[in-house]
C-alpha cells in the first residue's frame, strides 16, 4: 500500500490518520531490514530521536541523511574510519531545520569517505551497490542517498555537492536531484569538503518533494556566513505555475556522450520543445578548464579542513585515512605551499572568476543550460581505481556549475540498453531554483521520466 | 671603530573583552570558569562548524588602529594559517594575511614628560590585524591537559616597524600602547592574566663610529637590516621585556665580537633566572600555507563605517594631558600622573566640575594634588560623591588651619626661631627678609599674602631694634 509513495502523499495519508508516523517508520525499517545488507545504503540507523507524532510540516515522515551532516547524538562518520566514533553534540543546520518541521530522521547513509569521490567506493565502510544493477556503483559521493530513494528505503533523502555529488548519482540510479545555488541551503554542522562548494541538497521521487524539502532547508542561516540573506520562495507554489523558458544549449556540454545519452538528451529537448520552450545555441567557455580549476581549489580546501583530524580528539589517529583522502591532503598542501600558492591556488581562482562571469553571460540570454550530469551511465564497482581523478573527469560537466555556484537539477529521462538510468540536467541561473524546479517539473508532468522512477522502485517489492 | 646598535621590533598580541568569541556565541569566560566549560562546536573546531566573524571585534580593532593613526583598509579577509599543535583544535588558525585590517600607523608620545629629560618619540606601526586565540595547554606531570576556553578569544596583533634602538624606549612604548588600549576601553590587557603578551624581535647591526653622529634615532630606510633575528616569546610584564632585550643584546654582541652570526631562533624568557633560552630554530623554514578562508567573505568597509567608528574614539591620554596642562592649568608632571589611568581622570574630570569643588574655588590643580597624594591609591572602592566629599573636607581642613593660624603670631615665632637672619638684615643684608617670609609661608601653608607678611615682618623687627637700643 505504500510502496513509491512520494513524500507528499505520505504527508497526506498521515494527514488523514489513515497512517501514523510510526507505522511509517516501522514500514521503511522493515525494507531496510531486508534490502540494506545488499545494498549496503545505511551506515547508522537512528535509534536515538522519537518519531515526532505532533503536527508540523513534516509531521514524522521518515528521511534519510547522508552522513556527512552532523546529527546530534546520531553517529557522524562522514564514511571515514578516523570518525568512527563520533557522536555530534549538535544539528547541522539542514537536519535541525528538519527536525523543526517534525522530519524523523531515519538514518544516516554511506557516501565516499570525506565525500572524495563519485562512487561510494572510497567509503572506509564499504560501497553501496547500484539498486539497478548490484555490480554496479551507485555514483557518488551522495551513493547512499540516492540508492535509499530509488530502492524506496526512504522517500526521500538529504545529500550534498561539491561538484556533482547530487546530480550525478540522482542520474545514475535514477531519481531526482538538486543541488542549489552556494549558499541557499546552510552548510553548518556539514562535514566540510570544498568548503567555496559544498551544497547540501535533496534526493526525491519528484521535483515536488525536492521543492517541498528545498522550502524547509533553504534560507540563510546564522552559523554560516556564507550563507544567503535573499529570501526565499515558496517553492512548491512556483512549480506548478506553467512558465515559459529559453533553454540554452551549448555544444561542449554534448561532448563524449555515451550514444545512448545523447539520444535520450536530443529527445528530452523535443520534449522541452512541445511544452512551449524555446531553445538557443550558446556557447559557454569549454567544461575542461573547469576540470583543473575545481581540482585545485578542492583539493586546497580539503588539505585545509582535514587538518583538524590530527589524532588527538575522535579517538583515531591519522593512520585511519584513506588513500584517497591522503592523496588529497598531499595535493591540497602543494598547491598551497609557499611559492605554488600564485602559480595554482591563485590562478585558478581567477579561471573560476571567469567562468562565473560566463554563466551570468549565458543567463542573460537563457534561462538554463541543458546538459546531463554525467557522459555515461552507471560503472561497474573497480573501475573507478583504475583511473586516477577519474571522478573529476566524469564530473567534469558539473564542475563549471558548481565553480560558478549556480543551481542544477538532475532528472531521469530513460533508460540505456543495458537497462541503467539517464539523467538530464538543468543548470540555472543564481537562486532560480525555482525556475529549475518549475521546469523539471513540467517536463515530470508531461513525461513521468517514461516510467524509470517506478520500475526502479519495483525491482524491490515489500 | 666598530659599534653596535640594537634592532628591535615588536609583536604584541591583546584580547579583545568582547562578550562572545571571535567567531562564535559563546561567553567569553576563561579566568573564572571551569576547563572546557565555555566552548561551542565552533570553538572546538568540531567538524562540519563554521566562523562567523564578531562584528564588535572588527569594531574594536579598527578602532585600536585609528589610535595608532593606521589607515584602515577599506578591503580586508580573514586567512587560515595552517600549523600542527595540540591547542590549535582546526589544524589552522583564522587570522589575516596580505590585507590585513589597518596598516601604516604610527604612535608618538613625550617621554619624561615634565622632566628635564623630555623628550619626543614616535614609532611607526607596521600593521594591526585580527586573529583568534588558541586553547591554552597545561601541563601536569606526565599529561598534557587542553583547555580551550580561551580558544576562539578575538585576538589583536600588533606589529611595529623594527624603530626600536633601546630597550627602555620600548619599555615607553608598551607603557603608552597599554595605556592606550586601556582608555579605549576594548581590552583588560592585563599582562598577568595573559590577556596582553609581547614579543619582542631583537638583532644588532654593526656599523662604523662615524655613522653614529649622535644618539638620535634613524629612520629605517637609512640601514640595511641584520640578516637574522631572534624573537623571545611571551612575556608577561614590561619589565621583562626591557631585561629580554638587554640581555639578547649583550649576547649578540659577544657573538658578533667573536665573528659570528647569532642564529635566527625563537627563545623563551626565564624570569628566574633573568636569561632567555633557546626554543626552536629555522623558523624562517615555516611554510603557514595562508589562503583566503572560504568560510568568511571578505569584507568592504565603507567611509561611513570608519568614520562612524573614529567618531566613537574617546580622548587619549597624550590629548589629555596636553588639555591638563593648557585648559586646566595642571604642572606638567601632575597631568601625566593623572592620565597614565582613564578611571582616574573620569573620577578627577567629574570632581573638577562638582559644584561643592566650583563654588568653593577649589582649583584643579589642588583637587589634582589631592587626587596623586591621597585619593589615587583608594580610588576603585569610592564612590564619585566620596571623592568629592573628601577632597572638599581636606581642602576646607587646610583653609581651616591658615585661617586659625595668626600671621602676627607666626611672624614673631619665626622672628624668634631666627636671630641671626633677624641681624643680617638689620646690618643691611635686605634680601634676608625674604628668607624670613618663606619661613612664614611656609608654616602657613601658603595661606598668606606675601606683601602682607613683609610689612608685619619688618614692623614686628623694627621694635626689635628699639628694644635693644633702649
Amino acid at each position: 500500500m505504500l510502496l513509491g509513495k512520494t513524500l507528499t502523499q505520505l504527508k497526506e495519508l498521515i494527514k488523514k490518520r489513515e497512517i501514523t508516523p510510526v507505522e511509517v517508520k516501522e514500514y521503511f525499517l522493515k525494507r531496510i531490514n531486508k534490502f540494506n545488507s545488499s545494498l549496503n545504503v545505511f551506515l547508522t540507523l537512528n535509534d536515538v530521536d522519537e518519531v515526532p507524532e505532533s503536527r508540523g510540516a513534516f509531521v514524522g515522515l521518515p528521511i534519510a541523511v547522508k552522513d556527512n551532516h552532523c546529527t546530534k547524538g546520531v553517529r557522524t562518520t562522514a564514511s571515514a574510519k578516523v570518525l568512527d566514533n563520533f557522536i555530534p553534540p549538535y544539528d547541522s543546520t539542514v537536519t535541525k531545520r528538519l527536525k523543526y518541521e517534525n522530519a524523523f530522521l531515519i538514518g544516516k547513509t554511506n557516501m565516499d569517505a570525506w565525500a572524495h569521490g563519485s562512487s561510494t567506493e572510497t567509503s572506509d565502510y564499504g560501497a553501496t551497490k547500484n539498486p539497478w544493477d548490484l555490480t554496479r556503483s551507485p555514483g557518488g559521493s551522495s551513493g547512499g542517498s540516492s540508492a535509499a530513494v530509488s530502492a524506496y528505503l526512504a522517500p526521500a533523502a538529504i545529500g550534498s555537492e561539491t561538484a556533482g555529488s547530487i546530480r550525478q548519482p540522482a542520474s545514475w540510479t535514477g531519481v531526482v536531484g538538486l543541488k542549489p545555488t552556494y549558499g541557499r541551503v546552510p552548510r553548518y554542522g556539514v562535514i566540510a569538503m570544498g568548503s567555496s562548494l559544498d551544497c547540501p541538497g535533496p534526493l526525491t521521487l519528484n521535483v515536488e518533494d525536492a521543492a517541498y524539502i528545498l522550502s524547509v532547508i533553504a534560507g540563510h542561516d546564522i552559523h554560516d556566513a556564507t550563507s544567503s540573506p535573499l529570501p526565499t520562495e515558496d517553492y512548491v507554489t512556483e512549480i506548478k505555475k506553467k512558465k515559459p523558458f529559453t533553454i540554452g544549449i551549448s555544444d561542449d556540454y554534448f561532448e563524449g556522450l555515451d550514444k545512448d545519452v545523447a539520444t535520450a538528451l536530443e529527445k528530452s529537448i523535443e520534449v522541452f520543445k512541445k511544452l512551449g520552450f524555446k531553445t538557443k545555441k550558446i556557447k559557454l567557455l569549454s567544461p575542461n578548464y573547469a576540470i583543473s580549476v575545481y581540482t585545485i581549489i578542492q583539493r586546497a580546501e580539503v588539505s585545509s579542513n582535514l587538518a583538524r583530524y590530527d589524532g588527538i580528539r575522535y579517538g583515531k589517529d591519522r593512520t585511519f585515512f584513506g588513500d584517497e583522502a591522503k592523496r588529497r591532503i598531499m595535493l591540497g598542501t602543494y598547491t598551497l605551499s609557499y611559492g605554488y600558492y600564485d602559480a595554482f591556488y591563485k590562478k585558478a581562482q581567477k579561471v573560476r572568476t571567469l567562468i562565473i562571469q560566463d554563466f551570468k553571460r549565458a543567463f542573460q540570454d537563457v534561462d538554463f543550460v541543458i546538459g546531463t550530469p554525467t557522459p555515461i551511465t552507471a560503472l561497474k564497482l573497480g573501475e573507478f581505481s583504475k583511473y586516477p581523478f577519474f571522478g573529476e573527469l566524469m564530473d567534469k560537466f558539473n564542475e563549471p556549475g558548481s565553480m560558478a555556484g549556480i543551481p542544477g537539477i538532475s532528472i531521469p529521462i530513460g533508460l540505456d540498453s543495458n537497462g541503467l538510468p539517464i539523467g538530464m540536467q538543468l543548470m540555472g541561473n543564481y537562486f532560480r531554483e525555482s525556475d529549475v524546479l518549475n521546469a523539471a517539473y513540467q517536463f515530470e508532468q508531461e513525461t513521468d521520466y517514461f516510467g524509470v522512477i517506478k520500475k526502479g522502485i519495483e525491482r524491490y517489492k515489500d | 671603530m666598530k659599534q653596535y646598535k640594537p634592532v628591535i621590533g615588536l609583536e604584541i598580541h591583546v584580547e579583545l573583552k568582547t562578550e562572545s568569541g571571535m567567531f562564535c556565541q559563546c561567553k567569553i569566560n576563561q579566568f573564572t570558569s571551569l576547563p572546557n566549560s565555555h566552548v561551542c562546536p565552533v570553538c572546538l573546531g568540531l567538524p562540519g562548524a563554521l566562523p562567523v566573524p564578531n562584528k564588535k571585534a572588527i569594531e574594536w580593532t579598527i578602532k585600536i588602529a585609528q589610535a595608532l593613526n593606521c589607515t584602515i583598509n577599506k578591503h580586508t579577509k580573514f586567512d587560515r594559517k595552517h600549523y600542527s599543535y595540540p591547542d590549535l583544535p582546526k589544524g589552522y588558525q583564522i587570522s589575516q594575511y596580505d590585507e590585513p585590517i589597518a596598516i601604516n600607523g604610527h604612535l608618538d608620545f613625550e617621554a619624561n614628560y615634565g622632566t628635564n629629560k623630555n623628550e619626543s618619540k614616535s614609532f611607526r606601526i607596521h600593521r594591526v590585524h585580527l586573529e583568534e586565540d588558541t586553547g591554552k595547554l597545561i601541563h601536569k606531570g606526565d599529561d598534557t591537559l587542553i583547555d580551550f576556553n580561551r580558544s576562539g578569544t578575538p585576538l589583536v596583533e600588533i606589529v611595529t616597524e623594527p624603530d626600536f634602538s633601546s630597550s627602555t624606549d620600548v619599555k615607553m612604548f608598551l607603557e603608552e600602547l597599554h595605556t592606550i588600549i586601556r582608555y579605549l576601553d576594548v581590552s583588560d590587557a592585563d599582562m598577568e592574566k595573559g590577556t596582553m603578551r609581547m614579543e619582542p624581535n631583537i638583532s644588532v647591526r654593526v656599523t662604523s663610529n662615524d655613522q653614529i653622529s649622535n644618539s638620535k634615532q634613524e629612520p629605517i630606510s637609512k640601514f640595511q637590516l641584520p640578516n637574522y633575528k631572534v624573537e623571545v616569546k611571551n612575556i608577561n610584564s614590561f619589565n621583562f621585556v626591557k631585561r629580554a632585550i638587554d640581555y639578547e643584546v649583550k649576547r649578540h654582541i659577544e657573538l658578533l665580537e667573536q665573528g659570528k652570526t647569532p642564529p635566527q631562533e625563537t627563545r623563551g624568557w626565564d624570569s628566574d633566572h633573568n636569561k632567555t633560552y633557546s626554543q626552536r630554530t629555522k623558523e624562517a623554514a615555516h611554510d603557514y600555507r595562508y589562503f583566503p578562508d572560504p568560510d568568511i567573505p571578505p569584507f568592504e568597509f565603507s567611509d561611513e563605517y570608519i568614520e562612524s567608528i573614529r567618531k566613537t574614539l574617546v580622548e587619549l591620554p597624550h590629548t589629555k594631558m596636553y588639555r591638563y596642562i593648557e585648559i586646566l592649568k595642571l604642572k606638567p608632571m601632575d597631568a601625566y600622573i593623572l592620565t597614565r589611568d582613564k578611571n582616574t581622570t573620569k573620577k578627577f574630570e567629574i570632581a573638577i566640575s562638582n559644584n561643592l569643588i566650583t563654588k568653593n574655588n577649589i582649583s584643579p590643580q589642588t583637587v589634582a594634588n589631592i587626587f596623586i597624594n591621597k585619593i589615587g591609591k583608594q580610588l576603585p572602592s569610592k564612590t564619585d560623591k566620596a571623592i568629592v566629599e573628601e577632597i572638599f573636607s581636606l581642602h576646607k581642613l587646610k583653609q581651616d588651619l591658615s585661617n586659625f593660624l595668626n600671621p602676627e603670631e607666626v611672624c614673631e615665632k619665626v622672628i624668634q626661631n631666627n636671630p641671626n637672619v633677624v641681624s643680617d638684615y638689620k646690618n643691611g643684608k635686605q634680601n634676608a627678609i625674604m628668607f624670613l617670609v618663606g619661613q612664614v609661608m611656609r608654616e602657613m601653608k601658603g595661606k598668606a599674602d606675601a606683601s602682607v607678611v613683609i610689612a608685619k615682618l619688618k614692623s614686628q623687627i623694627s621694635k626689635i631694634h628699639l628694644k635693644s637700643q633702649n
